[in-house]
């Protein structure tokens, strides 16, 4: 049998034996009737579906963590009001118990999978509750998997219900592999949270044949079944090797010659401190202050605000810390920045500076927070405009921030005149900021909210490399600084081709330090501007990706 | 009637954890609770099903309203959980 391919999920690799799971409740005939005795039919329906509720519930508590959540809501599916209500006049118009339920749940399915994505993959979590109540109503046995095993096996199946996995172990699972789910699924998440590599999307999966060894790679999505010893041998290698050097990698990020590219954390608040300390971030290259607005009547105060930002500053001795004035807007709306007029197209109205513009009074209470924090602590505060589209903006912004006593102002570049223009705004601001992900967004006109455009908000594009290259090249003219903030820099690959593109420092979320500071490391300022120069006259993302990879072959022995 | 207007926080908007919290929290009210999305049609706030059809996502607007005695505590209760990060 081939091999096959799926969306690998979660890490690592698992090689046992395969544990196929057929597990069909059939579904009750449409014509199933009861006897006339409504009322009984009424209690057995009722019974069911709180035996199954609470069997939910027990499974959770045994399981914990974030089993014990998923299995919580799903508790609460099966106690739905509006799902007794349905079941019930169902079961008045003459249908069986059984066939009641089915219907009662038919309609809520439709619509989470109408909605698709997130709701859609909740789709998956009905269904087992749905099949759970039918076969308490029928008698018949409820799925089951071994939760002993002499060897660890590779779960093979449709798809899995958290009830099914909840009571799983590493000792027990050597790796997930369903046909459907996705990134969300709770396959995924679970797995996640197990540590045990996963698979999802992998159609043809049920047909490996059950006890057949399995090669599964979390990473690249890879299923092999019957593998050779090599194979097996290999892949585990590549996996130990990736665990070894990203442990290795250690202290700031550099190149393998020694050229500095600070890898910096993307925080919202005072409580992402301690991830970010705790993947080596050197500092802070986004701290959105958004969290202090939000959900509030007033502004928060001076005082308030001040010893906010303190408490980063104080985490970062002697480092930096990239705060961005308050991002509001349209989509965000606060109380006291009302908006001036209908935005129908929140994403291109008002925000960011252009709001702030409106409101100097908000703006100028927060600058002065921060110059008073500055003041009062060793890390190193620089401050930046969202949303800043001209020369005019970035100047007016830059001053402000001067005369409220903070020396380094710099602006964002996530609109592509912005970028087009990067020049005339690098002569008025201290340093650039690229936001790849609101870049990619107005590049491609394609709504970041909106799933079915994802592959617009491919930060391997080539006209982003473009944008992100004409940036660089602005801010070059002028000596300035250009860091990136958005999703682009935490991807190890791309973080290679930025640093080769010229960009001077990459903030992510922290999880994504280790891995980006293991792949600068193992390659020289040449090898990245080699690869960056090859992504750029790519024409695709596909084909982008694959020339820069074509010259970082140390990507290999991290397994990325 | 008593109501609360509330942005919603969680980057996951009013699905996984914070809908299950608000509806378990809902339904320990002796009162009827609804919750609509922005100007929309109300919901059961005890239906875990109707509230995720809302599709709530971070960043939308929800009202919750109730009527009855302990409907401002109620009513505080969960736009607090609505609101939380």
């Amino acid at each position: 049998m081939t091999a096959l391919t799926g969306v690998g999920v979660s890490p690592g690799v698992g090689f046992g034996p395969g544990y196929v799971l057929a597990y069909e409740t059939p579904v009750p005939a449409p014509g199933a009737r009861h006897g006339g005795d409504a009322g009984a039919e009424r209690d057995r329906a009722t019974r069911a579906l709180e035996q199954v509720a609470a069997d939910l519930e027990e499974r959770g508590v045994r399981a914990g963590g974030e089993a014990q959540d998923i299995l919580g809501a799903q508790a609460l599916m099966a106690r739905d009001p509006g799902l007794a209500v349905g079941v019930t006049g169902l079961i008045d118009a003459g249908k069986s118990a059984a066939r009641a339920v089915y219907e009662a749940f038919g309609g809520y399915r439709e619509m989470l999978v109408d909605a698709g994505g997130y709701l859609g993959e909740r789709a998956a979590d009905l269904d087992d509750v749905r099949d759970r109540a039918i076969a308490v109503i029928e008698g018949l046995p409820l799925p089951g998997l071994p939760s002993r095993a002499a060897q660890p096996y590779v779960l093979i199946a449709r798809d899995l219900a958290p009830a099914d996995t909840a009571l799983l172990s590493r000792d027990v699972v050597a790796a997930f592999v369903t046909e459907q789910g996705g990134p969300t699924s709770h396959t995924a998440i679970l797995a996640r949270a197990m540590g045990v590599p996963a698979v999802v999307a992998c159609p043809g999966a049920t047909s490996i044949a059950p006890g057949t060894p399995v090669l599964v790679d979390g990473v690249s999505g890879l299923v092999r079944p019957a593998p050779s010893e090599e194979e097996v041998a290999t892949a585990r290698n590549a996996a130990s090797a990736r665990d070894a050097a990203l442990a290795a990698a250690t202290g700031p990020g550099m190149t393998a010659d020694g050229h500095a590219v600070p890898l910096l954390a993307n925080i919202g608040g005072p409580r992402d401190v301690d991830g970010a300390l705790e993947h080596g971030a050197e500092g802070v290259g986004l701290y959105r202050t958004e969290f202090l607005f939000l959900d509030r009547t007033t502004a928060p105060s001076g005082e308030e605000q001040e010893a906010a930002y303190l408490e980063v500053l104080d985490a970062f001795p002697g480092g930096r810390v990239v705060v961005r004035t308050l991002d509001a807007g349209a989509d965000k709306p606060l109380a006291f920045l009302p908006p001036q007029g209908e935005e129908p197209n929140p994403a291109l109205g008002q925000r960011g500076l252009r709001l702030l513009r409106a409101h100097p009074e908000i703006l100028n209470t927060q600058l002065a927070a921060l110059a008073g924090a500055a003041a009062r602590s060793s890390a190193k505060l620089q401050v930046m405009a969202p949303m800043v589209a001209t020369a005019e903006e970035a100047a007016w912004y830059v001053a402000t921030c001067k005369e409220a006593g903070l020396p380094s102002a710099g602006v964002m570049i996530e609109i592509p005149a912005a970028a087009l223009r990067a020049a005339d705004l690098a002569e008025e601001a201290d340093f650039f900021s690229l936001g790849t992900n609101d870049l990619a967004q107005y590049t491609f006109a394609a709504d970041r909210q909106v799933g079915a455009l994802t592959a617009l908000q491919d930060a391997w594009q080539p006209a982003l490399l473009d944008l992100v290259a004409l940036a660089v090249a602005g801010a070059v003219e002028h000596g300035k600084p250009c860091g990136v903030c958005g999703e682009a820099a935490g991807d190890p690959v791309l973080a290679c081709v930025l640093a080769g593109l010229g960009v001077t420092s990459l903030s992510m979320a922290p999880a994504a330090l280790p891995a980006v500071r293991a792949a600068l490391s193992r390659h020289t300022r040449e090898q990245c501007r080699l690869a960056a120069r090859a992504a750029l006259a790519g024409t695709s993302p596909q084909g982008a990706r694959a020339a820069a990879r074509s010259h970082l072959p140390g990507l290999a022995g991290l397994a990325l | 009637m008593a109501e609360r207007q509330v942005t919603v926080e969680a980057e996951v908007g009013l699905h996984a954890r914070p809908a299950a919290t608000f509806v378990q929290t809902a339904t320990k009210a002796p009162l009827d609770v609804t919750v609509a999305k922005g100007g929309g049609q109300p919901v059961n706030a005890k239906s875990i099903l109707a509230v995720l059809s809302l599709d709530v996502r971070q960043g939308d607007t929800v009202v919750i309203k109730a009527e009855g005695e302990g409907a401002d505590e109620i009513l505080d209760q969960l736009a607090l959980i609505a609101s939380a990060p």
